[in-house]
Parts: C-alpha cells; structure tokens; sequence
C-alpha cells in the first residue's frame, strides 16, 4: 500500500497529490459524469472577484501547437453570488474545495477573503495574484516583490485558513518572488499560471484573441513550468504546487522531482475530462513500480 | 448522462468537401437530442490539440451508431477525413443543448446552408417518427456541398437552392420561393452566420419562432473554460452548454 497523503500545512490535507487547476474544471459540477471527486486531492474552482465580471468580449481562446491561449478576463458572478448559489451546490462534494480569489485592487481581495474565511467546506484559497488578462488587476501584484507582499500580508491578517498563492510565470525571478510570498504569510505557492502570449491570423491581418493578447497553457509551456518549479522549490520552505502542462502520471512524477509537493492538472481535462483521476492511478503505479511506500518520497528526489 | 467513449469507425462515405462516419459505440448509446455535438479526438494530429466540436448527424440507437457529417476545413477535419475503417475514434458526447422539442400541430421548416445540413437529418428522422413531416430546405453553394440528398428526402420535404443552380432553384437561401408559397410555425436553422442571419430577420419580421444553432470556438465543451461564450440579452452564455441551440429571442441578432 502506497501513502499517497499530502499535507499542505494550516489544515489542508489532500487524499492524494492531485488537484484541478482554477478556470478549467469549473465548479466540478461540469465534470462529475466523467471523474469521481472523491478519487482527487482537490478541485480549485473558476477565478472568483469580490464584483460579478462579464470577462473579456469573444474570440476568447485560440489553439496553439501543443497549446492554447486564452484570455477569458475572469468572467464570474462574485463572491457574494458563489457562497448564496455555488457553494450550497458543492460543498457537499468529498474532497478539497478550494477557492481562487482573484482582484482588481488590494481591498477586494481582502474583503473577499474575509468572506470566504467563514465557508466551513472551503479549507484554503488559491490567490491568484498572476492573471495576465485582467488590464488594471493581478498582474500588477503578482510580478513584483512590494506588489506581492503588500496583497499576500494584507490577505494574511483576515484569512485564518491555509492561504496558497498562485505564482505568474511573467517575471525575470520567479524564486524572489515566491520568497516574498512567504515572507508575508504563504502557506504555500502553486505555479505557474499562464504565459502571456499571442496569436495572430495572417489571412486576415487581425488577432485571434478579442483583446489581442492572451495566457498560453497546456503541454506546450511544460518545460517552462517545470523548471520554474525546480528553482522556486531549492528557494522556499513552504510546499509548492506544481501545474503548467501536466497531461499525464509521468508528467505529474517530474514535477514532484522538481521538487512540487501537490501537482494541479488544468487544460488537459479538455482534452480528456477523466485525466485527473487517471494521473491519481497513475502517481501510484509509479510509487509502486518503483518502491516509494509514501508519495512524500517523491518530492524533490531529482538525482541530478 | 454525458461519457467519453472509444467509438470505431465502422463506414466511411466521401463526398469530397465533407465526409460522413459512421460510428460504433461498445455500450448503449445514452439519450441524444437533435442538436447535440460530441467533442471528437483528433489522433495523430500535432496541430490539433483540442478536441473538434462536430453535430450529431444521425443515431441508430440499436446498432449503437452515431453519424458525423464533416466538412474538412483543416487540419483537424482532414485527419478525421482521412481515418480508415477499423480505427478508434474517442468522443465526448452528448453535449450541449438541441432543438426544442417538435410539437405535432406545428408546422416546422429546417434550414441548413453547407455543412449546417448536418444535426437537421437526425432533427427531421426524429419527427418523422413521430409522425410529422418537416420541411427542409438545403443550400449550398454548388450541389457538391449537399450530401445524402436522397437520405434527407426520405425524412421530409426536401427543397434546394445552389448558387450556381447545379441543383434546386438557382439563388441564395433567402430568395427560394417557399418563403412566398409557405407557411410555417417555427423554423430550425443550422449554417453560415450570414445565412443564418438573414432566416433569422426574415423570421422576426413574419413572427415566427426560429432556433440557430452557433459554432464558436470551443476548449472544453462543457461549460467550464467559458471560452465560447454569446454575448446574449442574459449576458455572456456558454454556447456549449446553453447552446449550441438558441432561440433568437435570445440573442443580439
Ligand atoms: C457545436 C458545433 C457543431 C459543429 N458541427 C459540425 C458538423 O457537424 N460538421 C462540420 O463539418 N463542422 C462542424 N462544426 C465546425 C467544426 O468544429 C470546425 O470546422 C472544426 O473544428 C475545424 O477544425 P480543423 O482542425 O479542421 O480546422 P482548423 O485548422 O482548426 O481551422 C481551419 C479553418 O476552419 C475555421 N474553424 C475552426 N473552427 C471553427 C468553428 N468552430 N466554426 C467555424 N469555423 C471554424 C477556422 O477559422 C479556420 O479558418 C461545428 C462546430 C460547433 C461549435
Ligand atoms: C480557459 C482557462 C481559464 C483559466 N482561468 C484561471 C483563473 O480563473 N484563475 C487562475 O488562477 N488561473 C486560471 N487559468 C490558469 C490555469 O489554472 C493554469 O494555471 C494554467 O492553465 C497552466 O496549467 P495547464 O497548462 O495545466 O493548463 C486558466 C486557464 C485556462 C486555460
Ligand atoms: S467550450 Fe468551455 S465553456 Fe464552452
């Protein structure tokens, strides 16, 4: 038997490694035909601001080699909307629920962390200080070392549960940026969030995306995730969650090696919506093939 | 109940421009409405990633079959084009939202442009078993873009306009003459935006009911990326889950 257990700290525990990455996998609800809940670590749901956001206007994704972009711009109904209409709905789910809170200026996001601190059902946030698509919001916080202290300390002193912060790859130093998150009170980081790019449609001259540019994912931005994992995991003491490309167990195993304590599985569950249960399988079909009795084993054993 | 199945490509008809599959499932096909797609897999394909939203074209619920009518555009329709007999095919399916449900007393018109022929073969077999007989007018741009004319025949009243005349009345899809000769109650609409445009004012203006049904981009298919949202009177819907099938009541048209 196989312990494939994870504890994140401030009383989030995981069942096993596996999480569904925020903005791909909904409210759960969307994918409950095809994966059993109970079988992951956790879910992370839509990207949640404290005021309803209609997001950004359509073309919203374009298919890159291996890749796609998109530049949904948050659309979602609020905080308030998601703990009167959604959380009744999924909390009864049996794993970790974990909400992404994202903002436009420092108070939203405390006032809604404030809010969330009081779910029962809900045991930590991810914040997401690094989406590219918001014009005037995250970006500004998640890319540098004041912005990140200044939201990450502020959050801090409302939020008693475990407070993970979600990382953007858009920054020279990726490791500084993590310290400073933990610094201020991380209880871990996950990462990455999405590369900023582009796409372009040479017939007709114009971009493929309404607001021109857009957050590259999927297997295509795997190596990038992957050592950025590895450098911000020599950095830091708290956990990291790994994410960016993880098609797969094997995926999944290198980022561990990299030093990752938990993985986060997001644009794949297009392309197979059950990938998240099959990457739990197969995350311990390693351990066993390779004699970890524990999946903590795992994290950080790169041999290099 | 939605579910990802491994279907195997059991036949395989060329038109040129477009393709039909037809399709075996290993378990019992779930309920499918008129309307609904599958996600299909592209296999073998680099430049296809994601998956390819494609309508159902037609169900054979004892035989376990689903037919797709796919017109190859790109690389991902080519590949799906190209697959021989035997081959695995991987969909998710049944997804989204169809037509409303046809109501015996009305009279009902079925209007494809091109490859928007497609979910209204499996629409019209479906009143036709219960006993009514749409009317279903067909356009393309040469007789080439219609495939299975005698198929759609045998569900309805089959009317054609090409715009180069090699079939039907010479014209585009508004200039056919049943929109003088008949009268209808509601109309399903499945083609070019433009096309579907103009049957749409052409409705608005006699009052009559009528359902489009949209193509936008699409990741994940089922209502979670919010990648291919309408921008609609309720502000922006998942076309995927709300759609593909609207009521233009309820959009900006
Ligand atoms: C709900 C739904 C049902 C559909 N049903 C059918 C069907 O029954 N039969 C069928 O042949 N096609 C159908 N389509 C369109 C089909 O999904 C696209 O043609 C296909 O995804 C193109 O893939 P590709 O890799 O061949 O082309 P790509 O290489 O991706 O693109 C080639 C060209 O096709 C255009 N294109 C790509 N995706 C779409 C799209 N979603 N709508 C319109 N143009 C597109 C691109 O702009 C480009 O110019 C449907 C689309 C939707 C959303
Ligand atoms: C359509 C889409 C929507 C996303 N929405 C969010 C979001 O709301 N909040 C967030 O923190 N990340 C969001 N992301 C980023 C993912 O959670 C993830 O960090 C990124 O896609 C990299 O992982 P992947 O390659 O496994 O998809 C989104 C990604 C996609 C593709
Ligand atoms: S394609 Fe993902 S929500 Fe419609």
């Amino acid at each position: 038997m196989v312990n494939l257990t994870i504890d994140l700290g401030r009383g989030l525990v995981l069942r096993n490694p596996v999480m569904t990455a925020s903005g791909t996998f909904g409210y759960g609800e969307e994918y409950t035909d095809f994966v059993d809940l109970s079988q992951l670590g956790g879910i992370i749901v839509k990207g949640t601001t404290l005021h309803p956001r209609e997001g950004n206007p359509y073309p919203r994704m374009a298919e890159t080699p291996s890749g796609m972009l998109n530049c949904v711009g948050l659309q979602n109904k609020g905080v308030q909307y998601f703990i009167d209409t959604i959380y009744p709905r999924i909390k009864g789910f049996d794993t970790n629920v974990l909400l992404n809170l994202s903002g436009s200026c420092l108070e939203d996001y405390v006032r809604g962390a404030e809010m969330v601190d009081v779910l029962d059902k809900i045991p930590a946030i991810e914040l997401n200080v690094s989406c590219p698509n918001v014009k005037q919001g995250g970006m500004a916080f998640g890319v540098t070392t004041t912005g990140i202290s200044q939201v990450v300390s502020e959050v801090r002193m409302v939020y008693h549960k475990h407070l993970m912060v979600k990382l953007s790859p858009n920054v020279t130093n990726i490791a500084e940026i993590a310290l400073a998150a933990e610094a201020s009170g991380a209880d871990s980081v996950s990462l990455i969030n999405t590369l900023m790019g582009m796409a372009i449609d040479a017939e007709r001259r114009k971009p493929r995306l309404s607001v021109i540019t857009g957050g590259l994912s999927g297997a295509c931005v795997k190596p990038v995730a992957l050592r950025m994992v590895w450098q911000v995991a020599k950095a830091v003491k708290i956990p990291v969650v790994g994410l960016g490309g993880i098609s797969n167990a094997t995926d999944a195993v290198e980022f561990m090696l990299a030093g990752a304590s938990a993985i986060e599985i997001g644009t794949a569950n297009f392309i197979d919506p059950a990938v998240s249960m099959k990457v739990a399988e197969g995350m311990k079909a390693y351990c066993e093939r390779h004699g970890f009795q524990k999946v903590t084993d795992l994290i950080g054993a790169l041999d290099c | 109940m939605k579910k990802i199945t491994d279907f195997e490509l059991i036949e395989k008809e060329d038109f040129g421009n477009a393709v039909m599959l037809r399709l075996r499932s290993p378990e019992p096909l779930p309920d499918i409405d008129p309307g609904q797609f599958a996600q299909v897999q592209v296999n073998d394909s680099p430049a296809t990633y994601l998956r390819r939203p494609i309508s159902i074209h037609d169900v054979d619920f004892d035989r376990r079959e689903i037919s797709l009518l796919i017109q190859k555009v790109g690389e991902g329709t080519r590949h799906l084009a190209a697959l021989e007999c035997g081959s695995t095919v991987n969909m998710v399916y049944p997804l989204g939202h169809g037509y409303s449900a046809p109501d015996a007393k009305e009279r009902v018109l079925l209007v494809g442009g091109g490859v928007g022929i497609a979910p209204l073969y499996y629409l019209a077999k479906r009143m036709s078993q219960l006993g009514m007989k749409p009317a279903l007018l067909l356009c393309g741009k040469t007789k080439a873009d219609l495939p299975r004319l005698e198929e759609y025949q045998k569900v309805g009243d089959v009317f054609v306009t090409t715009e180069d005349g090699s079939c039907g009345e010479k014209g585009i899809t508004t200039a056919h003459s049943l929109w003088k000769e008949q009268q209808v109650d509601r109309i399903c609409v499945c083609g070019p935006k433009r096309m579907m445009h103009a049957v749409a004012d052409i409705a608005k203006e006699r009052g009559i009911e009528c359902e489009v049904s949209l193509e936008n981009l699409m990741a994940c298919g089922l209502g979670a990326c919010l990648c291919c949202v309408e921008d609609t009177v309720d502000g922006n819907v998942c076309v995927c889950k709300e759609g593909p099938v609207f009521n233009i009541r309820r959009l900006k048209w």
